[in-house]
């Protein structure tokens, strides 16, 4: 690795805080997709029922039911209106998300995930250029073809090809060819697109992004003047993109990440040796 | 100024560039996305929905894929397609009657466990479902058409003497026995596949199709004269003259001929 310029992102939080405090929110952030996971497992695995179904839908400790807002939005626009049951578990979900920020969703809960963070982290590893680089915005575009194609066909058309659902489904109720879908993600990010699927091309992303786009819960910079631009952040970050108005924004501008794109993972509170970055509460205050 | 408007038509310029391209990616993406969710319409014929499943176009605008129902049907009965095995769309619930049948349970768990009605709730009684219709689809191969005494699919209907009677007739291989053919009667078989599950032969004689595949439909125009007449209790053109029957053979109302007359020839099995 004698052609770095520095030395790998985190390696000085490492030194700094220890690599407990240098992977907290990666720690967490594993341990929340394991929790999601275990409990549509816990069921069919060791007769412990605690949540039925999938992501798509689901009834947790036979009350609460959940139902994915993107779904039910494409059931709608293809001429169906659902039941209550699936009208509260979608209102739930929304509310939770536009409160914790959408795109939560996607570092703590989404099953790709993992894919997409190995495919990151081998694509790092092996020192692969990074490709076919989309603009952000292509997932709005996709989320907006979701609509109109489940509109014109009367199906719910993402559903047919959704990798986040299909191997949610597939770990809990089996798995088919969905495997093979995983891997072509996989092989896309690692070798077509970096970081290309979650951040450039998911429209459940970006359906989720625009949910949480008055979040309360976000990454903010207050201690910003103590950066000392080793960049780490923006190595770490999957949507580094969000970075720069909260950290180098002018004097005076806010310190919050306000981006819709922002994953809240906390990576980059995580890799900062300077503290400069922490989780807040309420969208105006830093 | 020149160079400001330089830079103007330049950004104006990559703006329509990137924003056509967007929608030409779109419309490309879309149209494989509309193929294969179109591509997913087509449900093969052995995979029958679960009770009060709604027609197959609407199912598939109503059904979230969640397995709710499956987790609700307590027999195992209901699967969920799996990507490039199964026919059905990817995800969606539905059931092999040759392998488990469904059990018809009187609260319909998998009906009350859908969260978005694509099982409509308004089925009650779960004699009202019609997930398909039991066809005897092999009367060369069925045995009691053979003129045995199998009857199995008789007696494990659950609406037997309803959905499934047997029809006696004359077993005119034999000469001196009864032939009792198993008789669907659409209306009131619910395609729970109890029948088709339990044929005795290696590939059952009969099974259970989508109604699609298993029901004739009758012209709108067309009217059953005799239903007709009843409902009138009268015939629905007066004055029409009901004429003797010619029938062959003596002893009958021949009154064109009295006393009947010999057929020219002899059709064989005929009035053994």
């Amino acid at each position: 690795m004698s052609a770095r310029t520095h030395s790998p992102a985190g390696a000085e939080a490492r030194e700094t805080k220890g690599w407990l405090s240098a992977h907290r929110y990666l720690l967490l952030r594993r341990a929340s997709q394991l929790f999601f996971l275990a409990l549509f497992l816990s069921g069919p695995w060791f007769g412990l029922w605690i949540t039925q179904g999938t992501l798509a839908g689901s009834l947790t400790l036979n009350i609460l039911p959940l139902t994915d807002p993107f779904v039910a939005a494409q059931s709608l626009v293809a001429g169906h209106w659902p039941e209550l049951t699936a009208l509260i578990g979608a209102g739930i979900v929304l509310a939770a998300y536009a409160l914790l920020g959408g795109r939560s969703y996607c570092a703590w809960v989404c099953p790709i995930n993992p894919v997409t963070d190995g495919a990151f982290w081998l694509h790092k590893r092996l020192g692969l250029p990074k490709g076919w680089q989309p603009r952000r915005g292509t997932r709005l575009w996709l989320l907006g073809a979701a609509l109109v194609v489940s509109g014109l066909t009367g199906t719910i058309a993402w559903e047919a090809v959704n990798p986040v659902t299909m191997l949610h489904r597939g770990l809990i109720f089996g798995m088919g060819f969905v495997w093979a879908l995983v891997l072509l993600i996989f092989v896309f990010d690692l070798v077509v697109a970096r970081r290309g699927w979650c951040g450039h091309l998911c429209p459940v992303g970006a359906f989720y992004g625009l949910v949480g786009t008055k979040s309360v819960l976000r990454v903010s910079a207050p201690a910003r003047a103590a950066c000392d631009d080793c960049m780490d952040c923006y190595h770490v970050c999957p949507e580094n993109q969000v970075i720069s108005p909260a950290l180098k924004g002018k004097p005076g501008t806010s310190p919050l990440v306000l981006s819709p794109d922002c994953t809240n993972c906390g990576r980059c509170i995580d890799v900062c040796a300077m503290d400069v970055f922490k989780f807040t509460l309420g969208s105006t205050t830093p | 100024m020149p160079m400001l408007d330089t830079l103007r038509s330049a950004s104006r310029r990559r703006f329509l560039t990137d924003t056509a391209r967007a929608a030409g990616g779109c419309v490309l993406a879309g149209s494989a996305l509309a193929y294969l969710a179109r591509d997913a319409r087509a449900l093969p014929a052995d995979a029958i929905r679960p009770p009060g499943a709604l027609d197959e176009d609407a199912f598939l605008s109503a059904c979230i894929r969640c397995g709710l129902c499956m987790r609700g049907c307590p027999y195992d009965t209901l699967k969920l397609a799996e990507l490039g095995i199964d026919g059905a769309a990817t995800g969606t619930p539905y059931f092999t009657a040759r392998d488990v049948p469904c059990e018809m349970c009187e609260d319909i768990p998998c009906v009350a466990a859908c969260p978005t009605g694509a099982l409509d709730a308004s089925l009650e009684d779960i004699d009202d479902a019609q997930m398909g219709v039991a066809v005897l689809v092999d009367q060369e191969n069925c045995l009691n058409f053979l003129g045995l005494r199998c009857d199995v699919c008789y007696r494990v209907c659950p609406v037997i003497d309803e959905a499934i009677t047997l029809k006696a007739s004359h077993n005119s291989r034999s000469g001196h026995h009864a032939t009792f053919a198993p008789t669907v009667h659409a209306e009131h078989c619910t395609g729970c596949g109890k029948c088709e599950h339990s044929c005795v032969l290696p590939e059952a004689a009969i099974k259970v199709l989508p109604v699609r595949l298993a029901r004739a439909e009758t012209a709108d125009h067309y009217r059953r004269g005799w239903e007709e007449k009843d409902a009138r209790g009268a015939p629905l053109v007066e004055g029409v003259i009901d004429l003797p029957d010619r029938l062959p053979g003596p002893g009958t109302d021949n009154l064109v001929a009295p006393g009947g007359f010999e057929p020219a020839f002899r059709l064989d099995g005929a009035g053994q």
